[in-house]
């Protein structure tokens, strides 16, 4: 009988047996890490139309979240402002600065300003932000630092894991409700006050679901 | 077995059991020598691809694109186009599912479970059979991954298989569906292990025959898949007991897979699911289903390639007798389920049967009946089982009915459940007929390419059993 195979091809099974383990454990690693909104969305940061300054309006000048999100305690969405809220200021300050032409062109025509959304909770996710906010959660835990960012960047992954990880254990993240939208506060846990946190979450009934229904309506 | 004098009256007991010879019949008929069965079954593998073949592998694959379109027109609109609409959310992709991974059993319990108990009629059946159990696995898995719709869910982590995933949600382990992903992929990776243990040796003796012959590509292809297979001694024994564990392990698949695929249904609340008799009725209808396949398919393949020889009188005898068998079962589960909706005096549950019956669904009910609980009382008759034609229209009647047995349990069941006001009847869209139609084209597809590339029975396995491998007699030391 002739030979049809070299001797090396004694190893090949093993070889191949290896070589699948590795490659289903590079696969497996791969996945868990890259494709995951930890990996994928975090950072995002797009070029907006306006180079709107979050540090310097909501940090340094200390203008409170809801004057621009105004409809963020009392409806599902936290609202993008019109050009009119900019201009109740830029009417006066800077009113030739060509960085603000877009919203002075906003202001006269009344189409509004092409920001780019950074926070996009998909269709198949009910989020609602009063029912966040008037339960003690701030939005520096779902935005990150937003009053200290030049310009504003996905911050944190919004992946179902990041939702469920409060959901299921709200006490830890929950605020003093006057501290919602102070981004320099901190939770009523970090101050060492979980048992008031409890009570909060008893109290104001904080019941928040982790049923599927809850959220994929 | 030690020699005993024939002079003396024979004790009342006996010191040691000396069975009877009761005279089987021959697994191989005409005296056929170990040549004739490497000759015959190689040559299908080596001779020229036949005209009908060609035929046929074209008509099959006409066939499949149906599926193949189905499914992409399914995963590129949505899911609305199958018919599936409140209140029936369950219908022919499930029947579907239920039907393929039923037809499968025959083949594991042909393999696993006839070789524990020595059924040696197995050998010349067991190949194709599992061949077919297989296939059978590929076309059923289709349906329960593409009924979700958006299939990249089915893969990603955390969906079906448990694996850490960023939506923080875990299997629940508690859902009989997730029983199902387990024991289906369970079932395909026992039976495909087991199928190609079964070929090595039968892979080797191509590779050789190839080899000798001066094919060097194809000696090639079929010794790698031989895996270095030399038929010596040691890796005989090594592959003896690796069959005979696998066979150990695939035995409880036969029950445990059809028993988990029934849970999907007994375990929920619905009137006509809710029922204990389910396991033990599914396997049996399962079984039945297999062996009404097997059936199907070994008739034409044996009288096209004259395998009269190999698959005998006595091999339809005994797949009859299984099919009766399971089938008379399966009569039986239908009559106790109307006993206990009566005897269990739940209005729903009698309801449920009595609408089964006579409901808008009858006439599949009543076609469930004929081709399920009659058509194999014909096995009764040896006239019957020696017309071969007959067996298989008999066959296909087995196949039909199966289908419509879980079309009549799936859909009657949600098309009138409790409540009134939620009721509806189904209709299939004609996405799923041609979805569904094309899974035959796509079983023939994969079965056209194994009889046409693979050695279509194991050549060792029937040796052993022909008088020829046993040539001192067992009976005779």
């Amino acid at each position: 009988m002739s030979k049809i195979f070299p001797k090396s091809a004694n190893a090949l099974p093993l070889q191949i047996v290896i070589f699948l383990f590795v490659l289903g454990g590079v696969a497996a690693a791969g996945i868990t890490y890259y494709a995951t909104p930890a990996y994928l969305r975090v950072g995002y940061q797009p070029v907006q139309p306006v180079p709107f300054d979050h540090s310097l309006h909501a940090g340094q000048l200390g203008i409170d979240c809801r004057y621009c999100h105004a409809s963020v305690e009392k409806s599902a969405t936290s609202s993008v402002p019109a050009a009119q809220t900019c201009m109740n200021c830029h009417s006066v300050i800077k009113t030739t600065s060509p960085l603000l032409e877009v919203v002075r062109e906003s202001y006269k025509t009344g189409d509004p300003v092409p920001w780019v959304k950074i926070h996009q909770a998909p269709d198949y996710v009910y989020f609602n932000h009063s029912v966040h906010v008037n339960r003690g959660v701030s939005c520096v835990e779902c935005h990150g630092k937003v009053n200290e960012m030049t310009a504003v960047y996905h911050a944190k992954s919004h992946s179902m894991s990041f939702c469920l990880n409060c959901h299921r254990n709200p006490a830890t993240f929950i605020r003093d409700p006057q501290d919602v939208f102070n981004l320099d506060s901190k939770t009523l846990a970090e101050q060492g006050r979980l048992a008031d946190a409890q009570k909060f979450v008893h109290d104001w009934k904080v019941k928040p679901p982790q049923s599927c229904s809850g959220c994929h309506r | 077995m030690s020699s005993h004098s024939t002079d003396q009256a024979a004790p009342a007991i006996l010191a040691e059991v000396r069975p009877a010879s009761i005279p089987r019949r021959e697994l191989v008929e005409n005296h056929r020598d170990f040549h004739w069965i490497t000759e015959k079954i190689c040559g299908i593998v080596e001779g020229k691809t036949p005209t009908w073949w060609w035929w046929c592998f074209g008509a099959a694959a006409f066939v499949a694109s149906f599926t193949v379109s189905g499914l992409i027109y399914l995963v590129s609109t949505g899911v609305g186009v199958w018919g599936h609409a409140n209140p029936v959310n369950w219908a022919w992709d499930i029947v579907n599912f239920v039907f393929w991974i039923g037809i499968g059993h025959a083949g594991t319990l042909i393999s696993a479970i006839l070789c524990l108990l020595r059924q040696k009629w197995r050998t010349s059946i067991n190949r194709p059979a599992e061949a077919m159990t297989i296939f059978a696995v590929v076309c059923a898995a289709i349906f329960p991954v593409f009924h979700v719709g958006r299939i990249w869910f089915a893969v990603m982590p955390g969906y079906l298989f448990p694996f850490p995933n960023s939506n923080g949600i875990w299997q629940n382990f508690r859902s009989p569906l997730e029983w199902d992903v387990f024991a289906v992929s369970t079932y395909g990776t026992v039976s495909v292990l087991f199928w190609y243990i079964g070929l090595i040796p039968d892979l080797g003796t191509l590779r050789d025959r190839f080899t000798s012959t001066g094919n060097i590509v194809k000696a090639r292809i079929y010794g790698f898949f031989a895996m270095g297979w030399r038929g010596s001694n040691r890796q005989w024994s090594n592959y003896e007991m690796a069959y005979l564990i696998l066979a150990g392990i695939a035995t409880p698949l036969v029950l445990s897979v059809h028993t988990i695929v029934s849970f999907d249904f007994a375990v929920s609340l619905i009137p006509g699911w809710h029922t204990t008799i389910f396991p033990p009725y599914f396997v049996a209808g399962a079984i039945f289903s297999g062996f009404g396949m097997v059936l199907t398919l070994m008739l034409p393949l044996r009288a096209i390639y004259r395998l009269e020889d190999v698959i005998t009188q006595y091999h339809i005898d005994c797949m009859c007798k299984i099919t009766l068998a399971t089938g008379t079962m399966v009569g039986y589960a239908y009559s106790m389920e109307f006993f206990i909706a009566w005897y269990g005096a739940n209005p729903y549950e009698g309801f449920a049967f009595i609408n089964r019956a006579f409901g808008h669904y009858a006439w599949a009910y009543w076609i469930m009946i004929t081709c399920n609980v009659i058509t194999p009382q014909f096995f009764w008759f040896k006239s019957v089982r020696e017309n071969t034609t007959l067996v298989w229209i008999l066959c296909i009647f087995v196949n039909v009915g199966m289908w419509f047995e879980r079309f009549v349990i799936i859909v009657t069941s949600l098309a009138r459940d409790f409540l009134p006001s939620s009721w509806g009847y189904y209709s299939p869209s004609i996405v799923e007929i041609f979805t569904f139609f094309g899974t035959f084209g796509v079983f023939s597809f994969l079965f056209l390419l194994f009889i046409r590339f693979l050695p279509i029975m194991p050549m060792s396995e029937i040796k052993m059993v022909i008088p020829a491998a046993d040539p001192h007699g067992a009976d005779h030391h």
